[in-house]
């Protein structure tokens, strides 16, 4: 339990795909603008990687490895993301049309988020078992939820604030985004 | 065989996910409103956004679902009023022809340079740098940004100040939105007299930086039948409302900065 603890608090904090990894950083800026789009990115995300995670992890051990077929794993894992993506997207437009639009095109760029593909390959190359992968599925999605939503209030403060006029706009937020990276580097070392 | 078992593998993960996305599709189908599709499809999809909403899409979704006028399409005009009404089976709402305009004649004869400008060629640049080049800070810089973002082609740098040409402007705004002196504007088509002149300096200042701009002496205030012209900080600017085109203010103005838009 306290190993599983582990997992989860590290992909969530000292290991978080945004912050300390570079993964995911084109949704990190394009949907930060507002605190629901954020939640609800978080949300979507966090749903594609543990679906992606329940299904890559059994078909990697119990289908490619017997068939030595290690190297098949990112075709087929960006498959079953794909399928997951898509679904999300069918669901949305159904279920809550306000956030479907509000997340736009990031949408079926979660399909391209290489934090989603990146955890489920990670799962596999730190030979997790099927529960550590969910778990860690969990914290990573948990994680790039927590860096929107922090940052999607950082942006909100910026919008009032009085910026030089060559920093405004892209500049500026990346420069933030920097800044939350570095107060996300003070975990390091937490569960080590 | 080595090459059967992936193609085999992947073969059926595609078709399984094909089965799911179907039944997916099926079980959260949304209807959507074929009129606004029709909609969608008389509009320019030049995605302007002149009409207030993000782009024609938008626009055709708010015009079915929550009663938009039918009117907004600035680029389409009465012809793409006319094609949603058919849509809608209403009568046509009416449409002002609208065009853009810029409001400075302060040209190469009528301005000196103050310095040579090797910077970014473009507009806001060189606005960034002492206010441009031009003797007049309130003027028509004259690198055309107005120029590139016009998707109608409809405006053209002529002797150091950009010209609107009327009868290809869609009005869409983006040029207005660009210029970094504020200096374009979208006004009624009909109404085709204008004041050319933006500078916010007194007469005197005004006079000695452009041999043509409004020196605000109100002469054409005083003439005006309709009082439909008046003078804020230092220049005149007309009201459309009011104003009827009887080119009053056009004969009398000391400074013929007041003329007629059309070419």
């Amino acid at each position: 339990m306290k190993a599983l603890m582990v997992i989860l608090l590290s992909a969530m904090l000292t290991d978080n795909f945004v912050l300390s990894k570079f993964m995911g950083i084109c949704p990190f800026l394009g949907v930060s603008k507002k605190l629901d789009s954020a939640s609800g990115m978080g949300i979507a995300v966090t749903f594609v990687m543990i679906c992606a995670t329940a299904v890559t992890y059994p078909i990697h051990h119990a289908v490619l490895v017997p068939n030595g077929l290690e190297y098949f794993d990112t075709v087929v894992f960006i498959l079953v993301i794909a399928l997951f993506v898509q679904l999300v997207e069918t669901a949305l437009k159904k279920t809550i049309p306000s956030l479907y639009k509000s997340l736009g095109v990031y949408l079926p760029l979660i399909t391209t988020n290489c934090a989603v593909l990146g955890v489920t390959v990670l799962n596999i190359d730190n030979s997790y078992s099927f529960v550590q992968s969910i778990v860690n599925s969990f914290g990573a999605g948990l994680g790039f939820m927590l860096a929107l939503v922090i940052f999607s209030g950082v942006r909100k403060k910026m919008e009032y604030a009085d910026i030089p006029e060559t920093f405004k706009g892209v500049p500026a937020t990346l420069i933030a985004a920097s800044i939350v990276s570095v107060s996300f580097m003070g975990f390091s070392g937490l569960f080590s | 065989m080595t090459y059967l078992v992936p193609v085999l593998i992947l073969g059926v993960c595609g078709l399984a996910a094909a089965i799911l996305l179907t039944a997916a599709s099926k079980l959260f189908y949304v209807e959507v409103d074929e009129r606004v599709e029709k909609i969608s499809q008389s509009l320019p999809q030049a995605n302007c956004g002149a009409c207030g909403y993000a782009g024609c899409a938008d626009y055709a979704d708010a015009i079915v679902n929550s009663g938009a006028p039918t009117n907004l399409c600035r680029p389409g005009g009465a012809d793409a009023a006319q094609k949603i009404a058919g849509v809608l089976g209403t009568a046509a709402a009416e449409v002002v022809p609208m065009a853009a305009v810029v409001r400075c004649s302060g040209d190469c004869n009528a301005t000196q340079t103050k310095f040579e400008f090797d910077g970014v060629q473009s507009c806001k640049a060189a606005k960034r740098f002492y206010s441009g080049t031009g003797s007049c800070k309130y003027g028509c810089l004259g690198y055309g940004d107005c120029m590139s973002v016009c998707e109608h082609d409809a405006i053209r740098i002529e002797n150091g100040i950009a010209k609107v040409i009327p009868n290809r402007c869609g009005a869409c705004g983006q040029c207005a939105a660009v210029c970094p002196n504020s200096l374009i504007s979208i006004r009624p088509l009909a109404k085709h007299i204008d004041v050319f002149c933006s500078s916010k300096d007194n007469g005197k200042a005004t006079k000695l930086n452009c041999k043509n701009g409004c020196i605000g002496c109100r002469i054409c205030e005083k003439k005006c039948p309709n009082e439909a012209i008046h003078v804020n900080d230092f220049h005149a600017s007309i009201d459309y409302e009011k104003c009827t085109n009887c080119g009053e203010c056009m004969k009398a103005c000391p400074a013929k900065v007041i003329h007629s838009c059309e070419v």
